[in-house]
Order: structure tokens, then sequence, then C-alpha cells
């Protein structure tokens, strides 16, 4: 029996195992949204902005193993659903973005509505098609899906032309995929896997820097289970946070321009580093020289090789799927029976214990004024650690991933590589609904709330109870730092004037809102927030902060891993990175 | 340094352009680029000459690999091959300049291949460096207009470029 190509993008989605569909109709759509009318395999999320949608299915991913999707119409609806893709490609997210377009004798036209959604996607996807035949519907589905999840995961964009939707195919899911042009790697090269098992096992002070790759390829057991046979230090990078328990003693915190004192020092003066899907990224190593200028040995394990010596040429490329290779690695380590010369690891171990010690993340209470970084710490306590916190782009973001401990990969859930104002909320939905169970928090600033607020309305309606913390300062904080830093305190179009009412707007919106001013009401609000009495309910918390409080540590642009400026209580550290004075110098 | 890749990709609508792409929006250089399908339809071949240190066009070629389309890539100069370029240069020919272009048509083995009273059109095939020093060696005063296909390359021997 023939079906229309809409029905065959529902039946599609269904074999999938698709459960939600972020989207919003329009003209090009249309017949697709009928098609979704009559059939109740999926629901439908309506969102209130394309962007919105785009991030739902992106956290709907990020905070699952499934394959979020988001629908869109041509023109508008496709590029406001641009800075969504953007977000997604630049954390490697796998995700299928379905756009409408214009009926395929109208295209080139300057139709209604009509954009070049494969033009304009290109340079921000793992991969686009255009449809323009209903018999290619099913299987370039199919491929979409495989395309997005497989290899180095990323968004895949399926522009459906209008008449396409309305054409008559039989229809016929693949069971699989060959594409010859495409074959993703996923074991590493033997050779290679013995040689950086060797440099390890030879190191005085290995370590191992974790990224998003191995939170996207679900390597956190193998992960952990080889950071601890080698009783070896680590870090994760903001994207790989909760890859690796956030509060193990192994662990030395997030690395990079707002990582820890302990964590870039090691990073400097490592001499065997395993990078394990992170891809040296400039707001991790900012200058290559210097990094590279305290001698050292890489290994890095990637399944992208284009990651592999794009920004820091390495030793040892291992190209494959973290899983794999760890497990091989973990395996022989077994094998060989052997771990690094304790004494050399005991030496590196009290050297970071002295770097460790000087607790750079610690803050000025304060009785008067909320400082931002109590209300993070005390989310977690009061979450018991276990909340799925998402964060918009600021300062609050820095804060939410130094204070907020995460030990389950998947549970923060941030735009790294775009740094995307607006992701917070509407990914707190799409989070949501994947773990339906789960508390959801959204670490937000009363900048970033705003590029997406009209979200509120979707919380609404599908019932997301998710708890929004604002930490509210009155400006955008994360510029304002960088203004007060770098250019003269003139603080230039970052201090928001007008603020909305936030309690109001998310009391219009059916919530419940909350401002608190005084550092005693921080916890009870907290408790109340996350109360079995509200447990249905969105709360918004609008936290008035210190305005004046910045992000520490903080690696600036152009400087060296070692050249952190410190907070006030480590001012007399500077420059002097060894205490007990042993010359890392010359030891390589 | 300059290198000639030669790139087996599906052929696809849409294909050129994500090589194109990846090129501008990396900031990578193309100096030429030649496509055209194979004996085998649903294949293309490229031909692109760039430049760039190692590490750049390490880059290239490993980016150029993660385009869905591409099947293979490979970087000509790391090993012997043959080089190619086919350029049409329109030439005034007039007086004694007839007799001195007919001359150097020959000796770079280039064909006349149109004859006008006033104008010849030279064809001619070889590295983009002799299409160069035929440019060099010539009157540039009498050159009318020059169209060059851009280099095109092939392993030498057994090395083959195939799925
Ligand atoms: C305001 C702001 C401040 C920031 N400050 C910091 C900071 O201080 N520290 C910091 O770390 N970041 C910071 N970032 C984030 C930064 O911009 C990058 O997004 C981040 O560092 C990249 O993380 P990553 O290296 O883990 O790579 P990701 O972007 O997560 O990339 C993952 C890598 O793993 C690979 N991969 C994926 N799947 C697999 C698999 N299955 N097997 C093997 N490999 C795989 C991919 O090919 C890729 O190379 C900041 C961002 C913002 C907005
Ligand atoms: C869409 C977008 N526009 C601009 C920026 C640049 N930017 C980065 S952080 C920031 C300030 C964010 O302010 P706020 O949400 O209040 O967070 P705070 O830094 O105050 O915690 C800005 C404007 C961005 N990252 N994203
Ligand atoms: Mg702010």
């Amino acid at each position: 029996m023939q079906i229309s190509g809409a029905e065959i993008v529902v039946r599609c989605l269904q074999e999938e195992g698709v459960e939600f569909v972020f989207g919003y109709p329009g003209g090009a759509v249309l017949e697709i949204y009928d098609a979704i009318f009559r059939q109740d395999a999926f629901k439908h999320v309506l969102v209130r902005h394309e962007q919105a949608a785009v991030h739902a299915a992106d956290a709907y991913s990020r905070s699952s193993d499934k394959v979020g999707v988001a629908l869109v119409t041509s023109g508008p609806g496709a590029t406001n659903a641009v800075t969504g893709i953007a977000t997604a490609y630049m954390d490697s997210i796998p995700m299928v973005v379905l756009s409408g377009q214009v009926s395929t004798p109208a295209i080139g036209l300057d139709a209604f509505q009509e954009v070049d959604m494969v033009g304009i996607t290109r340079p921000c996807v793992k991969h686009n098609f255009l449809v323009k035949d209903v018999a290619e519907l099913a299987d370039t589905i199919k491929k979409a899906f495989y395309i997005a999840k497989t290899g180095r995961p990323g968004p895949v964009v399926v522009d459906i032309p209008k008449d396409v939707t309305q054409a008559l195919a039989e229809f016929r899911y693949p069971e699989s995929v060959h594409i010859r042009s495409y074959v993703p790697v996923t074991r590493g090269h033997p050779g290679q896997i013995k040689k950086a098992v060797n440099l390890l096992l030879e190191a005085k002070r290995p370590y191992v820097y974790i990224g998003g790759g191995a939170v996207q390829g679900n390597a956190s057991a193998e992960v952990t289970e080889f950071v601890r046979m080698l009783g070896v230090p680590c870090t994760n990078t903001l994207m790989g946070l909760g890859a690796y328990p956030g509060t193990d003693r192994q662990f030395l915190g997030m690395l990079g321009m707002h990582g820890t004192y302990e964590a870039n020092m090691a990073m400097q003066y490592c001499d065997v580093l395993v990078a394990v899907g992170a891809r040296f990224d400039d707001r991790v190593v900012s200058v290559p020289e210097h990094f590279l200028s305290q001698p050292k040995k890489i290994i890095h394990i990637d399944v992208d090789p284009s990651s592999i010596a794009k920004r820091v040429k390495v030793d040892v490329p291992i190209v494959g799927d973290v899983k794999h290779v760890l497990r091989e690695m973990i395996d022989l380590l077994r094998h060989q029976g052997t771990a690094p010369n304790p004494q050399h690891l005991s030496d590196w171990w009290e050297t970071i214990e002295s770097w460790r010690k000087h607790d750079c993340l610690l803050y000025t209470p304060s009785d008067a004024l909320i400082k931002p970084q109590y209300v993070v710490q005390k989310l977690y306590e009061i979450t018991g650690g276990n909340a799925i916190v998402t964060s918009d782009v600021g300062q609050h973001q820095m804060w939410a991933a130094q204070y907020y401990r995460y030990n389950r990969p998947k549970q923060w859930l941030n735009s790294g590589g775009l740094g995307t104002m607006g992701f917070g909320l509407p990914a707190a939905i799409g989070a949501q609904l994947a773990n339906p169970d789960a508390q959801v928090a959204c670490i937000t600033g009363e900048g970033s709330i705003q590029m997406n607020i009209q979200e509120l309305s979707t919380a609404k309606q599908y019932h997301t109870p998710v708890k929004v913390v604002a930490l509210n300062n009155l400006y955008l904080g994360m510029v304002r730092q960088w203004q007060e830093f770098f250019y003269g305190t003139r603080y230039s179009e970052s201090y928001m004037d007008s603020l909305p009412d936030f309690v109001k707007i998310a009391e219009a919106y059916g919530h419940v809102g909350f401002k608190i001013e005084k550092p005693s009401d921080v916890e009870p609000v907290l408790r109340e927030a996350f109360s079995p009495a509200l447990k249905e309910r969105l709360v918004f918390m609008d936290f008035r902060t210190d305005q004046s409080e910045n992000v520490f540590p903080m690696v600036q642009n152009g400087k060296g891993l070692d050249q952190m400026d410190l907070p006030p209580h480590m001012h007399k550290v500077q420059g002097v990175p060894f205490e007990n004075n042993r010359d890392y110098g010359n030891m390589c | 340094m300059r290198h000639i890749l030669s790139i087996l990709l599906e052929n696809e609508a849409g294909a050129l352009s994500r090589v194109v792409g990846l090129f501008s929006a990396r900031g990578y250089n193309i100096d030429s680029l030649t496509v055209s399908t194979t004996e085998d339809p649903t294949l293309s071949r490229m031909t692109i000459v760039t430049h760039g240190s190692e590490d750049v066009i390490e880059q290239i070629t490993k980016q150029l690999n993660k385009l869905i389309e591409v099947v293979k890539v490979i970087d000509l100069n790391e090993s012997e091959h043959i080089e190619r370029e086919m350029m049409l240069t329109k030439v005034r020919a007039t007086g004694k300049d007839r007799e001195e272009m007919k001359r150097m048509a020959d000796i770079f083995r280039g064909r006349i291949i149109d004859v006008t009273e006033k104008t010849y059109t030279i064809e001619l095939t070889g590295t983009s460096d002799k299409l160069n020093a035929f440019i060099e060696a010539i009157d540039r005063t009498v050159i009318l207009e020059t169209v060059r296909t851009g280099a095109s390359g092939i392993g030498r021997g057994e090395r083959v470029l195939k799925i």
C-alpha cells in the first residue's frame, strides 16, 4: 500500500523508537503535522521558539542514550533552528532535525518562506540531506539517525520539500545502513595501544585528561576503572564532567580557563598525558607552545582523527572509540600485571596535594550578600548531588561546573563549544522529558534566561517541574568580569537595566516564583523548592547575588596553564608553583 | 609546500560544495580544483592543488576524509605521480609574431587549434610549471586570454585510487 511522504516520516520515527518530537508547525510541514495528529506512537512537544525545540532535542540526547528529534517549518522556522544545530554540532551531540522546505518546483525561485537550509547548515552539521524524491525518504531518514549517532556524533538535518510529504510511495524501513564512504572506526590500533600502555607504565607523572567523548561514548565505567587501576590523577573538561566521579580523591577538578589550580598545574607538569575523548580546546590549552614547553609525552584517544594533532602535536595517536580502546588498555594492563613505579607516583601525588591544599575554590562567605558559589553548593547538598543540572552561559555556568560535583555522566548539560546563552531552560525541559523521575535544575543568569524565557510556557504545557536557579547579579557577569580585568572597568552595555520581576513572570506562566535576597534564605528556599509539596511544579528562584563576584582561577587568553589569576587568598602562591622545590624543568 | 590531493567522492548534488565550503570555512588555500565523473558514474574524482605547512595538509586530509560523501583521499606528493594540466591561450599573431608564436608553441609541444588572420589559439598540456613557463617565455603583451583547467593528477605505476 502506498502512503504519503508525511506518513512515511511518522512511520520512520516510530521505527526509530522516537518518544518525543520537539517542534513548531508551519506551512511547509502541515502535511507532517497532520500525520502526527493521526498517530500516537510518539508525543509532539510544542515549543515557543524553534531554537528551543532544537536545544530540547539536543538535551534529550545529552541526558539519555537516544537521539533527540526536532521538527521545524521552512524559512524562518529553519533559520531559528540554526543556533540550536550549531550548539549541538560544537559539542558533538547526536540529533536529527527535520525541516520543511518549499515544494521542489519552487526551489530556487525565492518562493515564500524559502531558504537554502542545506546551504545554511552545511558548516554546522555532521551531514545534511535534501530529499527530492519520496522514494528516498525512508532510506534518508534511516541514514540520518545512523550518521548522527555513530562515529563522532553530531546533528543531521533532513530537509523535506512539501510536495515530497504529499507524494505517495510504498513504505519500507531499511533494517541496516551501509554507506560506502562512511565507515567509522571503533577499535584502536593494537600496536599503538601497546605503545601507550608501555609509556604509561614508565611515567613518573602520569595524568588522565577526560573529555566529552567519554560521556558521549558511554565510557564512564572504563574511564573510572582505568584511572583507579593505575592510581593516577585525572581531570575533566567542562564537557567531560561526570565521566569520572567528581567526588573521588583521584579527581583534581575541571581544568582549563576556569579550572582548578591543581588540575591546571598537573596538566602543565605531567610527563605522560592520556587524552580521552578531549580535543585540546583553546579554553583548555590557550597556548600550545607554552603547554609543550614542559616536555611531555601525549597519548590521544579519539574517534575523529581530525581532533588529533589539530592544535597540539601528540606522540601516540589512537583513533578509536574510547570505550573499546580503554577496555583493551585495561586488559593489557591486567595482563602485564604492572603499575607505574609506586615511588614516582607517590612523589607526584605529594606535589599534587601541595597544590590541592590551597583550596583554590575557597571564597569569602558573607552574611550580607548572597555568594553565587554558596547557592550552587547548597543546591548540590539539597539535591544530594543527584540532580541533572543544565546551565546557560556565563559566570553562573562556571560556578555550576566548579561547585556542583557530578558523579555520573550525562548529569551535567551545557553548551561548551558554542557557548549559547538561552540553552539552559529548553535543555532542562528536554532532559526532564527524557528522565521523568529525575530532579532537573537549570542554573542560569538573568541575561541568559531572557534569551528563551518563553519556554516557561512549554514547561507548563508539558508539566516539566524544572527548578530554575537564577543567579541574578544584574550584570552580564562574564562580560563584566572581562571588562573589569581587561578594559579598565568600563562596563560597556553589560549592566541590565529594567529587569522584569521574575517572580511575577513565573506566576504569570502558571509557575511558582521566589525572590531571595538574604544569604540566610538560600537554604530554606531551595529546600522548599525541592520539597514534595512542589515536586510537580516548576519553581523559579531569583537569587540576588553579589554583583562583584568573579570566577577564579582564571587562565587569561594567551597565558599558560601554570600562569593563572588566583583568588585573593592565594595571591602569595602566585608564581611559586612548587612548594617542595622539586625542579620539574629537568626531569623529563 | 604545494600538495596535490586526489579525492574520490560520491557523484551527488552538493558534494562539491561541501568540499569547497570546507576549504573556505577553515581558511585553507585552493590553488586549483578540477572535478569530473569517473568510469563509474556514481563516483567523481577531484584534484585539488593546495599549499600549506605539513600540519595544515594533514588537517586538510583528515577534514576531507570526515565528509560523509568523500570515499578516499590521497596526497599524491607522498609518492611518484604524474600531473597534467591543459591550457588554452589565445595570442595575437600578426606580422613577425606569427612565426615566433608558432615556434614557441612547437618548443613547448603545444598545438595551434584555432587560427584567424590575427590570432592563434594554442593548446598546451603539461605540469602546471610547464604552463607557467610557457607564459613566462612568450611576450605578455601578445596574450589575449588564457584558460587553464587546473591540474589533474594520478599516481605512477601500481598505485591506484579506487574503492
Ligand atoms: C564561558 C565558557 C568558559 C569555558 N571554560 C572552560 C574551561 O575552563 N575548561 C574547559 O574544559 N572548557 C571550558 N569551556 C568549554 C570549551 O569551550 C570546550 O567546549 C570544551 O573544553 C571542549 O571539551 P572537550 O575537549 O571534552 O571536547 P568535546 O567538545 O566534548 O569533544 C569531544 C571529543 O571527543 C571525541 N569523541 C566523541 N565521541 C567519542 C568516542 N565515542 N570515542 C572517542 N572519542 C570521541 C570527539 O571527536 C571530540 O574530539 C568553556 C566554555 C564557555 C562557554
Ligand atoms: C547568544 C549569546 N550572545 C552573547 C554571548 C556572550 N556572552 C557570554 S557570557 C555573557 C553574559 C551572560 O550573562 P548572564 O546570563 O547574566 O550570566 P552571568 O555571567 O551574569 O552569570 C554574554 C553576553 C553568548 N555567549 N551567547
Ligand atoms: Mg548575570
